[in-house]
């Protein structure tokens, strides 16, 4: 296994744009919603997948493979996107998404495609999940990283605390929790439905080192990713900010699109601003 | 059978290495012994059961055995979700054990009693339910649970439970354990119960019957091909669980009997814990009589079933 130092930063800013043209284009075609939730990940996973983790796409179950945890299932699209990009499965099978028997389905499956580290959709499973396998490697002697990828919102749910809690009492420094900060979850402002507030503050103050960063800044998210472990013995925390809806302008922050779904006519303005059409 | 527990574990964690407990801040010095032997494969996951589950699902998806334990509510109603998303929906081999489980811990209250779990336990799929009648039980359904690839729940009682059976008897998963031969009246009794089952085979016995007794340790895949025969051969069929009516043995039995083709012979009796809470302070003891999980009210219900059964018998071949 080798990790993918050799993508450049232009190469996986073109690997994001089409990325999000795919992602329009998935939500429009399989009719499914959570397409701004899956717009405002893409840079993260990119920065993960090509730039920063130990990986190789044809070893899925290698035992000493980083492991991508996306808790914030509702954006499976970008997952099944960037795995399918990063050589994981045929784009046969990416177009299979959301018909009828495909293994693609709304949200992750356990055991579908390779490269799905776990199911998931019901928010707050990813980071404790993802601890056990930290722990796991641990015992087992296994030097790999975890990656969990979180939404705003799911930052609600009290087992993402529980989990912030005992991470650092086990002094877990190979997992990284990434919190896709796109300030909306699906009915309002995540800062103003509950106190989010102030999210890194929180993460430090639970024994994370945690940290702050432009979510959309790919080569920023490359080296906070690659920096992990971090030297401080504690679990690293990436609070990113993001936009939700990232790349297309008339989705950007506005916060219908965690429902709504592109018309073909949008599809094609979107892909137009992407440099797609 | 905590301590058995804590025992049988401790030898499994030498024989496999793929064992790890989890403990949701319970057992004070209970797993010292396991402790000093893997301390890399304990941890106290504190008061967090939601997490606790969800980490035991992660250690399994790579490669390991989880055990969690805590007090039987806190392990099942509490972190149902993640029992069912975490570790049924991935289908790993996480053992859950809930101690203190039916009334077990009835003068701690109801936030403590666990009546309940069977229900919601078995209507997961994949999900392996398991009752042990006392310690001896409890160490062969444990080695047969690490065994078994894919989730299990066990419930298990507190500590000073009487023994039954006089060593680790031969456990299958999913088959009943027959204890005592018998014709008439078939008596299946699940978990904790067994001791006051057996008590009232004795008083059946006192008047002339000779009831069978069996540790049906196994709620779910049920024993059916157990039930096909006890429900064609027998008179009456009686459950006994410190569990609801809803939904625990006796509701699976009522289950599968309702989607037989064939009449059963056997009139189906059930005894369990009634659909409430109990506020006022009381003991295992007394909270079982309040149910009528007694020898007597067991062995006197299940003889007036017998002879309105026969007596009915009787007429319809007159």
């Amino acid at each position: 296994m080798s990790v993918a130092l050799d993508t450049s930063l232009e190469e996986m800013q073109a690997i994001a744009r089409r990325i999000r043209g795919r992602l329009v284009q998935m939500s429009h075609r399989a009719q499914t919603p959570h397409l701004a939730s899956s717009l405002s990940c893409v840079d993260i996973l990119v920065a993960a997948y090509w730039g920063a983790l130990d990986i190789d796409p044809s070893q899925p179950h290698d035992p000493l493979r980083d492991r991508v945890i996306l808790s914030k299932g509702h954006a499976a699209t970008t997952l099944y996107a960037a795995l399918q990009a990063r050589g994981y499965f045929s784009e046969e099978l990416l177009d299979s998404y959301g018909t009828h028997g495909s293994i693609l389905a709304e949200h992750p499956s356990p055991n579908s495609a390779p490269g799905i580290e776990a199911g998931t959709g019901s928010l707050g499973h990813g980071l404790p999940i993802g601890l056990g396998m930290a722990v796991a490697g641990r015992i087992q002697k296994q030097d790999y990283r975890v990656c969990v990828v979180m939404s705003d919102g799911e930052c609600n749910e009290g087992s993402v605390w529980e989990a912030a809690m005992l991470a650092p009492a086990q002094k877990l420094e190979k997992l990284v929790a990434v919190v896709d900060y796109n300030k909306w979850q699906a009915t309002g402002r995540s800062n103003e439905v509950m106190a989010l507030e102030p999210l890194k503050d929180k993460f430090t103050a639970f024994g994370w080192s945690a940290y702050e960063t432009d979510g959309h800044d790919i080569a920023g998210l490359v080296e906070l990713l690659r920096n992990v472990p971090d030297g401080s013995g504690k679990p690293v925390a990436i609070v990113a900010h993001t936009v939700k809806g990232k790349g297309v302008s008339y989705m950007e922050d506005d916060n219908n699109w965690h429902y709504r779904i592109p018309t073909e006519a949008e599809v094609a303005a979107a892909h137009q601003e992407l440099g797609l059409a | 059978m905590r301590n058995a527990f804590a025992a049988e574990i401790t030898a499994l964690c030498q024989e496999d290495p793929r064992l790890v407990l989890l403990s949701g801040d319970i057992g004070n010095r209970l797993f010292d012994k396991f402790r000093a032997q893997a301390p890399e494969r304990f941890m106290n996951c504190g008061v967090a059961e939601a997490n606790m589950m969800g980490l035991a699902a992660g250690l399994a998806m790579s490669g390991l055995r989880p055990i969690t334990y805590t007090i039987t509510p806190f392990t099942t109603t509490r972190c149902f979700e993640q029992i069912r998303v975490d570790v049924c929906y991935h289908d790993v081999p996480v053992i859950i054990v809930g101690t203190g489980a039916g009334l077990s811990y009835a003068g701690l209250g109801p936030t403590h009693h666990s009546c309940e779990d069977i229900a919601l336990l078995r209507s997961l799929p994949g999900m392996t339910v398991l009752c042990p009648a006392d310690s001896f039980e409890l160490r062969g359904l444990l080695r047969a649970a690490m065994k078994h690839d894919g989730p299990v729940y066990m419930r298990i009682g507190k500590k000073g439970e009487a023994t039954v059976h006089a060593d680790v008897p031969n456990v299958t998963i999913g088959k009943g354990l027959v204890v005592e031969q018998g014709s008439g009246i078939c008596l299946l009794s699940t978990g904790n119960m067994l001791p006051e089952v057996i008590a009232a085979a004795a008083e059946l016995k006192a008047h002339g019957l000779a009831p069978q007794v069996v540790s049906m340790h196994t709620v779910k895949p049920l024993d059916t091909e157990l039930l096909e025969s006890a429900f064609a051969e027998f008179d009456v069929v009686a459950t006994i669980e410190e569990h609801s009516l809803i939904g625990g043995l006796g509701g699976a039995v009522a289950e599968w009997l309702v989607d037989q083709d064939s009449l059963p012979r056997a009139k189906l009796v059930r005894f369990g814990c009634g659909d409430e809470f109990i506020h006022e302070s009381m003991e295992q003891e007394h909270a079982r009589e309040r149910f009528g999980l007694t020898a007597h009210n067991i062995a006197a219900k299940c003889r007036e079933q017998y002879q309105t059964r026969r007596r009915g018998l009787r007429l319809g071949a007159a």
